[in-house]
Order: C-alpha cells, then structure tokens, then sequence
C-alpha cells in the first residue's frame, strides 16, 4: 500500500503518461502492477471488509461526531436525522431557528459566510446567463440550478480541495463553489469541448446523462481511494429521480456493505422533469432508504445553506473518520424547467412555483448575515460585481467561440487511434475537401 | 387521405389499440401527464385515464421487468423507453428475459410484449442518447425488430406487433416525428415480414431503413439528376430481414448499397452484404458499398454530429465509387 500511496504521490499529483493529461483511468493506474496490493487491507482476495475491521462496525464502534452525531440515538449505524422534520437553522425568514441539531455552524468565520452568499449569487446570476445565452442559439441545451443554489454550494463548501465530486447535470453551484471556471461548464453545453473544461484539476468527474450512473462510478472511485488508503471522500450527487434507478441502489448497497468513503448527496427538487416524487417512491423520505443499506440517513432543508453545510461537513467527518458512506437528502425544488427543452407549464402550477420562490435560499441566507452584520450594502455590490463580471466573461468566450474542427470528430475514441479511424478521417477529409470546391 | 405526422401516426396506432383491447396498456417514464418526451402520448392519459397510461419510476430495468411479468400474465403492455440507450439499463429484461422466456419454459410461457423507443442521431442529444443500437437487438433470437419510417408504418405497424405472441422491439427513429405523409382513414393493416420498394429504379439498390431511408431516397433524388436510376429499399423489418426482396431487387440492379446510421463493424448492414454476399454474389458488378455512422460516440455539437452521419453525398459518392 505504501508503494502505491507513493507513486500516485500523495493528493493532487496523479501518475500520468509523458505528453497527455492525466485523466480518469490513470488515476488509480498502478494498481493493475502493483504488487503492494496483495496483502492491502482491503484485498479483494481476501473477501472484502469483515465484521471487526476497522471501519465495518462505524455506528456502534465508530467516531463520536459531537451531540446529535450520526452515530448517536439508535444505537446502531442506521442512524436517521431530520425525517420527521428536516435539519434547519435558518427559518425561511433568515432568523436562526436555535437548532442545536445540528449544531450552528459557528466554525464558518465572516469571511466564509460572505464567499457562500457569494457563490450562491454567482451561481443564479451565471445560470441566468445560460439559460439565456442557450435562448439566443449559443448553446445546445442547459439544465438550470434555479432554487438549488444552498444546496449545491452547502455541499461544495463542506467538502475539501482533494475529495471527489460526482456530479448529474444540474450542480453548476457545486462546480462554482468547487472553483471550476464556468466558461468550461458553458463550453460543454455548447459542445465546443467535451465534457466541460477544467474539471479534473478540481477533483470533479465530467457530469453524468445516463441517470443514476455516477453513484456507481463514485461508489468504485471511493473503494479504490479505500484501497489506497487515501485521505479523501467521494461525493455523488444525484437526483430523487436517479434514486429510483437499480443502479442506485446497488451503489449505495455496495457502497455500504465495503464501508467506502462516499456521500451521496440527493437533491430532492420534487421533480424528474415531468414525474413528481411520489411517482418515484412509497417511502416516507428519501432519506428512510438508508436504513435498509444500514447507514446513516439525513434529512435537510437543502434550501438552508447554513444547515446544509452543517449537516454535510457532520457526514463528511464522519465518512473521514471511517463510519462508511452516508445518504443525505437536501430538500429543495427545482425552480426552472427540466433543461430549456422542456415547458414545465404542462405538468405543474404556479402556485407550487409561488410556494417555494418565497423559500427562496439566497435571500434567506442574505437576510440572516444583514441581521449579523456580516453583509451590506458594500457586500452586495461586490457580489453583484463578482456575478456579472462571470456571467460577462462567459457570454464572451462563449459567443461565437469557434466550432472545433470537424476531423475532430476521430480524436477522442481510443487513445491510440486504429487504422479504420484513419480511414474513416480520410474519407471525411475527402468529402469536405469536395465540398469546398 | 388526410396528412398526418409520424407522431400523429403513432398516436393514432397506440389510441386504436388501446380502445380495441382492454389489455393493452402503456408504461414508460413522462408517458402520462408530460404525454412523453417526444409527445407521441399527448392526450392519452386525459382519454384513458392513469390506469392505462402509466407513469412509472426512473427504472428501466423495473418497468420493462414489469411489462414482462405483465404479458405473462396475459396483458398487452406497451412499453415506452425515451432512448435505445437507456433501453441498455433494462437490456438484461430484454435479452435474457423477454427473448428467451418462451424458450425456458419449454413453450409454457411467452411474452406477447411491445417495447417501442426513440433512436438516432441529429437532434444534438450527444453521445448518450444518439446511437443507432437496433442493430445489436436485431442479433437476438426471441425478438422481433421494426424500424417504421414512414407515417404509413408508424401507423399501421403497431397493432400487427401487438398480436404477435412474442417480443416486438419497435424502433422510431427521433428525426421522423415531424414527417409528414398521407395516410388513409381505413389505413390497412400493414405486414411484418417484407421488405418494400420505396422508390423503384434498375441501377443500384440502396437499402435503407428508419432514420436512413430519407437519406436514401434523398441520394436517390441527386442519383437521377446524373442519369442513374436507383431502387430504394425500405429494410422495415430488421429481424427477421426479408432476404428474398433484398435479393430479388440485387439482381435486378446488380449494385447495392446498404445505409445504415448504426457504426459499420459488426453491424446490421454487415449482415445486410454478408446475404447479398451469400445469396447474389454472381449477380454483382460491383462490391457492396456501405455508408454507416463514423465509429465514435455520436457528438453533441452541430457540425460535428453531421459529419458523423451518414449523407445523400456519402451516398451518392459510394455510388460513383461502384461505377468507376
Ligand atoms: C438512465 C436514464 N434514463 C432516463 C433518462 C432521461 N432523463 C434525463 S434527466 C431525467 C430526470 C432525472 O431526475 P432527477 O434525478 O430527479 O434529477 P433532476 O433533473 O431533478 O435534477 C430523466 C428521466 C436519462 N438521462 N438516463
Ligand atoms: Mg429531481
């Protein structure tokens, strides 16, 4: 294990080949060869993790993460907080609620606080942006995050600079916040770059279509860093409509039963683009779910950031502790349609959308740093600034960036590329050539 | 005759059936009140009530488990999956299940199933809700394939599929559902099993199906502008393929070209050559020529995904490539 801890050199540096860049598949590209493997604590030889391992016991054995910590009530590891009223600490009018459960962040200093409400007004204002910039032909489709802001940027804010996210589509705030340029996120939706630029250098996976998904892919990420014995917690983020995919469940099964540091973050907006949640379960919560894969559940006002925050960094302790993965359900609602092709009109009514507009999280979050006095007026227009210099600066890159070449096309199949993709190249070349002339 | 659109025709074919037997059914995700993603069920639940037109979980797997558990039982389920690649979730369902339960059962049992969904390219959905996967499915025995292109097709295919005893996999290619074509009040029946000749000529054969055929007929159009007379063949049926009507118009025309959005290697119109290959070969004067979909993930951006398809100019230039 310490052989392979030293090739991929500790967190950050990742083993690449001479003249490409370092991506996915290299990250744990020496396990394959390394003999260190054998005799790892986690060898899959050896049948995986068995009672009395170190982390398999975690609710009972596991870290204590302060009053009201996962652990804590049940006795067992199948701790469920906040299903009968979800977490919160900010009421909708941005006063605190007094919740010692979880506990008021009071670690978050001003400076924090204001890079939070910050981000969160950066992401509504550059979500805006494309949204419009997709109304006006410059990108093919986009999926907006209006409304899911506090829950997005809770997350991020939660998680340290060498975790791993996992997202679906929709997490422009988790990317914002995690300090991926929005012009790379713009770039992909309008298909000028592959799966969005400048992911990788922010431990972010490209985002995930085929619904339910990347929960797979981060359930495998976290083993293999469980393997490595790396210091570092995988986050997928998934929708209340991924939940009901197989795929799912057998992530978060897997996940458990190997004790791996995941979190799975549910965004429950109540919608997958036209089906209401309770077309997609029976369940009480999503967050009930946990207690049949025997890990923690947790229930938050994903709309509270402060809460969010709170309750994330809580699970994300714990999950660095050893405790094994956690489900963590932020309520919140999705705001915008299902991306820009779809007409939400069809399926739901104002009133609903009236509802939540006025939980709205950013001015919940805004009114309660006014009341602290961390935010004013200066604040607010630097924020504003900050948010209007993004969205300008992506609607100039993106304008009328220029269409990558079309023999392109060839480049991204295999790394090394086959004698029928030349081939096929050169046909393409031919027929443009022809139709040039 | 009145004109109608493919998705129109489509409608139409699931409303008669659903009026004609009380055990059909559709299921599949946004199909009720969202009247499905390319809103080929828009009215239906309003009409038929959620009893028939079932909203279901994002399951594939589940919902076309479902549909079969339900045709066991004797019900005519329809089943709705948005993309062919999401019909890779429930492809467990499909290929070891739906196709093989009539086999397992020692003929006990069998799955008078209809699973129709959306595929190809050209709406820039990108690579993971673009490709052309019929062809895969058209491998396995145990299922019936379709691929209608046209309204005639889309609204005369279903009800035949419905009373087939076994699986019917029902391909709607996603740049048809705004085609226009005519089609009569007391549109007959239409057959299962044959190929059609779409557009009748005596010097090259282009075989086409689904999405392709309008690129076919296209090629076809220029083809007879240069003086060259080409017979359009619509494949309909990918499994069983008609063989005798693809071999009966090779040897009246001794060139074929099969075009095909699916990738080339291994692929449904390498099975298309390989039967002109076995069954006509002596009557060819030339090699049969394949226009496919470059071999990469269809690409989201514009220009690229329509340099990955193929054109009525790759078409014609296979064309004059036989000819020299
Ligand atoms: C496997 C799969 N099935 C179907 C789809 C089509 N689809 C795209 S998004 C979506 C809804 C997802 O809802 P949810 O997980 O709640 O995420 P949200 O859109 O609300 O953020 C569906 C059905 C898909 N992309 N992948
Ligand atoms: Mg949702």
């Amino acid at each position: 294990m310490a052989e392979i801890s030293q090739r991929v050199g500790g967190n950050g540096a990742r083993s690449t080949e001479p003249g490409t860049v370092a991506h996915w598949g290299q990250r744990r590209g020496t396990l394959h060869d390394a003999d260190g493997l054998i005799a790892g604590p986690g060898d899959p030889s050896a049948g995986g993790p068995r009672p009395g391992d170190p982390c398999i016991d975690g609710g009972t054995q596991g870290p204590e993460v302060g009053a009201g910590g996962l652990g804590a009530g049940t006795g067992s590891n199948a701790a469920l907080r906040g299903v009968d009223q979800p977490l919160r600490v900010l009421s909708p009018d941005g006063s605190p609620t007094g919740a010692s459960d979880p506990p008021y962040p009071a670690l978050l200093g001003p400076e924090q606080h204001r890079q939070m409400l910050t981000d969160m007004i950066l992401t509504r204002r550059v979500d805006a942006e494309l949204v419009d910039l997709q109304r006006q032909g410059q990108l093919a489709l986009y999926a907006s995050c209006l409304g899911q802001e506090a829950a997005q940027v809770g997350v991020a804010a939660a998680m340290r600079a060498q975790d791993w996210l996992f997202p679906q589509y929709r997490e422009l705030g988790m990317l914002v916040a995690r300090g991926v340029d929005p012009v790379g996120v713009a770039m992909m939706w309008r298909g000028a770059y592959h799966g969005g630029r400048g992911l990788l250098e922010r431990h972010t996976s490209p985002i995930c279509i085929v619904v339910g998904a990347n929960a797979l892919h981060a359930a495998g990420f976290a083993l293999g860093v469980r393997l490595d014995a790396a210091d570092e917690v995988v986050v997928a983020s998934i929708g209340d409509g991924a939940l009901s995919e197989g795929d799912v469940h057998e992530a978060l099964n897997m996940a458990a039963v190997y004790e791996v540091p995941c979190l799975f973050v549910v965004q429950n907006n109540q919608w997958a683009i036209s089906v209401p949640g309770r077309v997609q379960t029976k369940s009480a919560t999503l967050a009930h779910k946990a207690v049949a894969y025997g890990i923690p559940g947790i229930r938050c006002d994903g709309n509270d950031v402060l809460a969010t925050y709170s309750v994330a960094s809580d699970a994300l302790r714990w999950i660095r502790a050893g405790g094994g993965p956690v489900l963590l359900e932020l309520l919140t609602y999705r705001r915008g349609a299902h991306t820009t092709a779809d007409d939400p009109t069809r399926y739901r009514g104002d009133a609903e959308l009236e509802r939540w507009a006025a939980l709205d999280p950013i001015d919940r979050y805004r009114r309660h740093l006014v009341a602290e006095g961390i935010w004013g007026e200066e604040e607010e227009r630097r924020a504003a600034s900050v948010a209007d210099e993004a969205a300008a600066h992506v609607r100039a890159e993106v304008c009328d960036a220029a269409d990558p070449s079309a023999t392109g096309l060839f480049d991204l199949v295999f790394t090394r590329p086959t004698k029928e993709l030349e081939r096929q190249r050169a046909q393409l070349e031919r027929e443009l050539a022809r139709r040039r002339s | 005759m009145t004109t109608t659109t493919y998705r129109q025709a489509m409608r139409e074919a699931l409303r008669d059936a659903l009026r004609r037997d009380e055990r059909v059914f559709l299921m599949g995700e946004d199909v009720g009140r969202y009247g499905g993603c390319y809103a080929v069920s828009l009215g239906l639940l309003e009409e038929f009530g959620p009893q028939r037109i079932i909203d279901t979980p994002l399951s594939e797997s589940a919902f076309v488990g479902a549909g079969i558990g339900a045709a066991l039982g004797g019900m005519r389920p329809i089943v709705e999956i948005m993309t062919v690649n999401f019909s890779l979730l429930a492809l467990d369902q499909i290929v070891n299940n739906a196709a093989t339960l009539r086999h397992m059962s020692g003929g006990q049992f069998n799955v008078p199933l209809v699973i129709r969904m959306t595929t190809g390219a050209g709406r820039q959905l990108a690579a993971q809700h673009s490709h052309s996967l019929e062809g895969w499915y058209a491998h396995v025995p145990g299922l019936r394939i379709l691929a209608p292109a046209t309204v005639q097709d889309a609204r005369g295919m279903l009800w035949p599929a419905l009373c087939d005893p076994d699986p019917v996999l029902v391909f709607e290619h996603g740049l048809l559902y705004n085609a226009e074509g005519e089609l009569a009040a007391d549109a007959p029946v239409v057959d299962l099993t044959t190929a059609a000749v779409r557009r009748p000529g005596t010097d090259v054969t282009l075989l086409a199906y689904g999405g392709t055929l309008r690129t076919a007929l296209a090629a076809a159009d220029d083809l007879a502008g240069e003086g060259t007379s080409a017979e359009v063949l619509d494949l309909r049926s990918l499994r069983p393929l008609d063989t005798a009507t693809i071999v009966a118009s090779v040897q009246h025309t001794h060139r074929a070209v099969v075009v095909d959005e699916g990738w080339r290697s291994g692929s449904l119109s390498a099975e298309v050559s390989a039967r002109i290959t076995e069954e006509a070969f002596y009557d060819l004067d030339a090699p049969v020529a394949r226009v496919c979909a470059a071999e990469v993930p269809v690409p989201y951006a514009k220009h690229l995904e329509e340099a990955a398809l193929p054109s009525p100019g790759a078409v014609v230039e296979a064309v004059h490539h036989m000819a020299a």
